[in-house]
């Protein structure tokens, strides 16, 4: 009873004020331009430039349309966890911890149900994601002349995973909110490890055997195994060594981060005097 | 209760209790302590020592929190972009409150017609409002008001004045903070007084007046000052003659007949609840 109250007033509270929408369009154009523009280079492109001799990176056939629907996760996933993050640090930041814990003085409770209202929103954003990338990838492969994939179960079962990952990534958002109640500081943070950081490090873990069985573990890493599919995973894999986990292990150490940052940002600044 | 943050005593020891039914008003200068100690009170802030309780049960304990106490603190807690109707649907489910109470207390505080406008837009006068509907919301039997007077215009103090009477009315227990006893002096039956996070005075009003003096002068001021002296009065030298206590207006004229003194000046005054209050907290610490 108390836990669906406070699940009812985390879900109020993301959808009276603009953010989730405003995310959500940028998300959907940014991820429909990319994979628009995907399709187009190894789908048109890349058959007229190999035709004609041009030297371009082989991608087999089946491979090419998870590539280009898994846009969605591996370059969308920056959405969730930044919705996430905000949702968590305007507590902070706008002192709405004070009448949230003054109505649910539980507060694992409240981060319970936040967790589970991102969550959902997170998959939310995985299923747009998906609508804008299959949208346009399929049609512009089909109207090239290759596969798009859509008859196969195993692409279905990619979408599955793609709204998996991101409602992790939601959730992962929250956590780090929790752990880093700084608004400024926690974009700050989120931006430049999902954008530069860890780009840097995937490419960095490709020179070496040893390097890779480490850099697998990164979130984002994580997050590409447990989809299965990633533009960075199979260009990862035309330049050096690449390893990935099983996707089943991929999910399980995204959830781990989720986990862990939630759990420390529940024992710092959650549980903390709300002054 | 005690509450330090790192070396600083923020509370010190404070004990007190509030009567059911009455309105009582929590005095002290600005960084005495009255902030922290009301949050505190519920659950926000963790107490170093001691704890606080509202009718036996722990604010973190409460089985329907809203309903019990409801609060309005200081700080504006909102989301600029949610607008003030939103802002309280959130917390109305979050407390199981049913849907129209929300309408109910917006109209109450007189914010109605402004309710779906984003709170960023709010007059601090109007964020007063929306934190008092807050604290209304579930129609508690108690109200802790935090500052509700600060920052606001005449006419809203004088509407928050009437606000709090209708309260009391109602049978409500109130505590209600103010660094400024002129502010709530008017509504409230009882204070507790608090400076430098420990406590200096508690009780009734009139118990904090230090009762009348009377202002006598006379060409004979020395004459005068000692019969009354003998009379059993206390005197002191005031800017216009002499203040004395523990005699009356009338004992006084008397007394200075009998010693042959002419009387210029013979007038009660009273000193104040506000001054007594200022000598509790210390002058020239309250703003």
């Amino acid at each position: 009873m108390n836990a669906l109250a406070a699940l009812r007033a985390e879900a109020t509270k993301v959808l009276t004020v603009r953010m989730w929408w405003v995310l959500l369009i940028v998300l959907v154009g940014y991820v429909a331009f990319t994979s628009g523009l995907l399709a187009l280079v190894f789908g048109g492109l890349g058959d007229k430039l190999s035709a004609s001799g041009g030297n371009v990176p082989k991608i087999p056939e089946a491979a090419l349309p998870p590539i280009i629907y898994s846009i969605a996760s591996s370059i969308g996933y920056v959405f969730p966890v930044l919705f996430g993050t905000l949702a968590t640090t305007a507590e902070f930041r706008h002192q709405t911890l004070t009448p949230t814990f003054l109505a649910t003085p539980r507060r694992g409770v409240v981060l319970g149900a936040k967790f589970v209202t991102l969550a959902v929103v997170g998959a939310v954003y995985g299923v747009a994601a998906l609508i804008a990338s299959v949208g346009l990838g399929a049609s512009i492969l089909a109207a090239t002349g290759h596969d798009a994939g859509l008859g196969h179960s195993d692409t279905w079962l990619l979408f599955a995973r793609i709204v998996l990952a991101m409602a992790i990534w939601a959730v992962i958002g929250v956590g780090l909110g929790a752990l880093i109640p700084s608004q400024v500081a926690a974009i700050v943070i989120v931006l430049a490890f999902t954008q530069f950081v860890e780009p840097i490090l995937r490419l960095v873990s490709t020179f070496a055997d040893w390097m890779a069985s480490i850099g697998k573990f990164l979130p984002g890493a994580a997050s590409d195994a447990l989809v299965g599919s990633s533009i960075f995973t199979s260009l990862g894999a035309s330049t050096g060594e690449t390893q990935s986990l099983d996707w089943w292990s991929g999910g399980l150490v995204l959830l781990g981060y989720a986990v862990l940052a939630g759990t420390f940002g529940y024992f710092t600044s959650w549980r903390k005097d709300v002054t | 209760m005690g509450k330090s943050f790192g070396n600083v005593r923020a509370v010190d020891d404070l004990t007190f209790t509030v009567e059911p039914g009455t309105v009582t008003g929590f005095l002290g200068p600005n960084g005495a302590g009255k902030t922290t100690t009301l949050r505190m009170l519920l659950g926000l802030v963790r107490p170093t020592s001691g704890s606080a309780t509202f009718g036996g049960t722990r604010y973190q304990d409460l089985a329907h929190p809203l309903n019990t106490v409801g609060t309005a603190l200081e700080a504006s807690s909102f989301h600029p972009g949610r607008s003030a109707r939103n802002h309280l649907r959130v917390y109305a489910l979050a407390a199981g409150i049913r849907a129209n109470r929300v309408d109910e207390v917006l109209a109450q505080v007189g914010i109605a017609q402004y309710a779906d406008r984003r709170v960023g837009g709010y007059s601090l006068g109007m964020r007063q409002r929306l934190g008092l509907a807050f604290a209304l919301l579930g129609d508690p039997g108690v109200l802790v008001l935090d500052e509700p007077v600060n920052g606001l215009d005449p006419e809203g103090i004088k509407w928050i004045r009437s606000f709090l009477k209708q309260l009391a009315a109602e049978g409500r227990t109130v505590l209600v903070s103010s660094h400024l006893l002129s502010e709530v002096q008017q509504s409230v039956d009882r204070v507790v007084i608090i400076s430098r996070g420990s406590l200096v005075f508690e009780g009734g009003l009139d118990e904090l007046e230090s009762g009348p003096r009377v202002l006598a002068d006379s060409p004979q001021r020395d004459a005068l000052g000692s019969a009354l002296r003998a009379a059993g009065g206390t005197v002191e030298a005031a800017s216009a003659g002499l203040a004395v206590t523990g005699l009356s207006r009338e004992r006084v004229g008397a007394i200075a007949l009998d010693a042959g003194c002419a009387l210029t000046l013979l007038s009660t005054e009273h000193s104040g609840i506000e001054k007594a209050f200022l000598e509790l907290v210390g002058e020239g610490e309250s703003l």
